[in-house]
């Protein structure tokens, strides 16, 4: 039976690491992710769970004690934001390349600068290539089931990769939402103990990590992983259905709403989905045939799936809640055009880069996007491909 | 450079995850000897076997035999720094060229 609540998603976060009793937690605060080990800690230090917290002194500090207690057979996780992503940057690489399942909350936050505290996904998105899976969640809900199936989707043999659980730092961080938890025993049954295949400690099986891997080795190492993260759809479909027969709650690669008939579809990620449902259901009370595809799996992106459901489409605009500032187009629009190209053709798709630094982003500002849809499509032309939502022009 | 001599280059399906090393003593299969920059070479007739320059030698390059007397240098790891020569004080190790 799932326990009825409210919380905080940073609360929903920290009661999932308390339900999973992970071996290591090492974590530094930095808003808005403090919450996370701060709750934590306060389990910690009332003998609620076996966990040995780590307060380190730095968030390079806090991926590499994870990566050390990985490595040595322990299930590890962490917290952050922002520039305490950033500043674990290095170690990201190795945690994913020595293939340690370790999982972390990225609370989505802006890099600076100039420097702010609000949300946007640059810090996530910056370490988009870094060889972590990224799960992205709409409300506090989803933060909680998805960190909990994280685990197990990181953990699994066919995977061995770190992951990344991300929600939007205030927006979903410190809202506080009606949810349902699970029970603890059951969250204990469906996360199971963790058996590493190999580590440090395993006298019968010795072994050394992070040797000097020359031009011999180097690029067969870098192809494993690849296709590690390649077959981790399979992993992630599977501990879905594991977590519906569970829970009643489904989850896929990204969630299609008024998606079967649309002919204007949004692309989006996280929180900003809620707001933009709305807009849909206003545009289809209408009779506008207007769709949205909120990405839940970003890596690994699931190519030929958002192919297929955007296929029939003849409008999309993707969503950037994080700037390349590359003159091409933000991060999403440009993983999702070029899984379009060459397999479907004449769909228009168009970007936006929306709510950089915490700016609010309204209905109103939604409907300004479905609106050049409908123009592209009565006009069948596209004014300007990338495309700035809610920036004072003038 | 050259992944030595009987090193068998796996596969990416075969490599073990993130290079990981599961095996003991393995050193001695990675052939180092080809950064040499200088070639010692044991000229037999001088050397007295007063052993001084084998404690130098950082990578136990100098061969011994049986009766622990020099006989020569292992190529496959010697680096070329010379420690051995400047060890030695009867002229029985010489530099060449590489």
């Amino acid at each position: 039976m799932g326990i009825r609540t409210k919380l905080s998603g940073n609360e929903a976060v920290s009661v999932a690491f308390k339900q999973i009793n992970p071996d290591v937690v090492a974590a530094y605060p930095i808003t808005p992710s403090t919450e996370v080990p701060q709750f934590f800690s306060t389990y910690a230090a009332n003998g609620e769970v076996e966990t040995e917290f780590v307060p380190v002194e730095s968030e390079h500090s806090a991926m590499s004690a994870c990566i050390g207690a990985q490595a040595a057979g322990g299930r590890s996780m962490t917290a952050t934001s922002a520039q305490g992503l950033a500043l674990m940057w290095e170690m990201l690489y190795i945690a994913s390349a020595y293939r340690l399942p370790i999982n972390m909350a990225v609370i989505n936050r802006a890099l600076s600068g100039p420097i702010n505290i609000h949300c946007d996904h640059s810090d996530s998105m910056g370490a988009r290539d870094s060889g972590w899976l990224q799960i992205y969640s709409e409300d506090c809900q989803e933060a909680y089931d998805n960190f909990i199936q994280a685990v197990r989707i990181s953990e699994h043999p066919d995977v061995m990769l770190p992951a990344m659980t991300c929600f939007d730092g205030f927006i979903t961080s410190h809202k506080v939402e009606n949810l349902e938890l699970m029970e603890d025993a059951e969250v204990q049954k469906f996360v199971g103990k963790y058996k590493p295949p190999y580590h440090l400690m395993d006298k019968e099986k010795p072994m050394s990590m992070g040797p000097l891997s020359l031009p011999f080795h180097y690029f067969e190492s870098k192809r494993q992983q690849a296709e590690a993260m390649r077959g981790s759809i399979k992993a992630i479909l599977e501990v879905a259905a594991e977590f519906e027969k569970v829970t009643g709650r489904k989850y896929g690669l990204f969630e299609e709403y008024q998606m079967a008939d649309a002919e204007v579809a949004i692309v989006i990620l996280n929180s900003t989905a809620g707001t933009a449902k709305d807009v849909v259901d206003e545009l289809r009370a209408k009779g506008v045939k207007a769709g949205l595809l909120k990405i839940r799996v970003f890596r690994p992106f699931p190519v030929e799936q958002i192919v297929a459901a955007l296929a029939k489409c003849k409008a999309v605009a993707v969503l950037d809640r994080a700037d390349s500032v590359n003159a091409a187009g933000g991060p999403v629009f440009t993983d999702v055009t070029s899984a379009m190209f060459g397999r479907v053709d004449g769909v228009k798709v168009i970007n936006y880069i929306y709510g950089l630094g915490g700016r609010d982003v309204k209905t109103d500002d939604i409907k300004v996007v479905y609106n050049e849809l409908l123009e592209v499509v009565k006009t069948g032309k596209v004014k300007e491909v990338y495309n700035y939502l809610g920036v004072r022009e003038v | 450079m050259n992944a030595g001599k009987g090193v068998k280059l796996v596969s990416w399906k075969e490599i073990t995850h993130g290079s990981h090393v599961f095996e003991a003593g393995n050193a001695k299969n990675f052939k180092t000897g080809d950064w040499r920059s200088n070639k010692p070479v044991f000229i037999k007739e001088n050397c007295k076997q007063c052993l001084l320059c084998f404690p130098v030698c950082p990578d136990s390059a100098i061969m011994l035999d049986e009766n622990t007397q020099v006989t020569g240098f292992d190529y496959d790891f010697c680096k070329g720094c010379m420690c051995c020569q400047e060890a030695c004080n009867f002229k029985a190790i010489e530099r060449e060229d590489v």
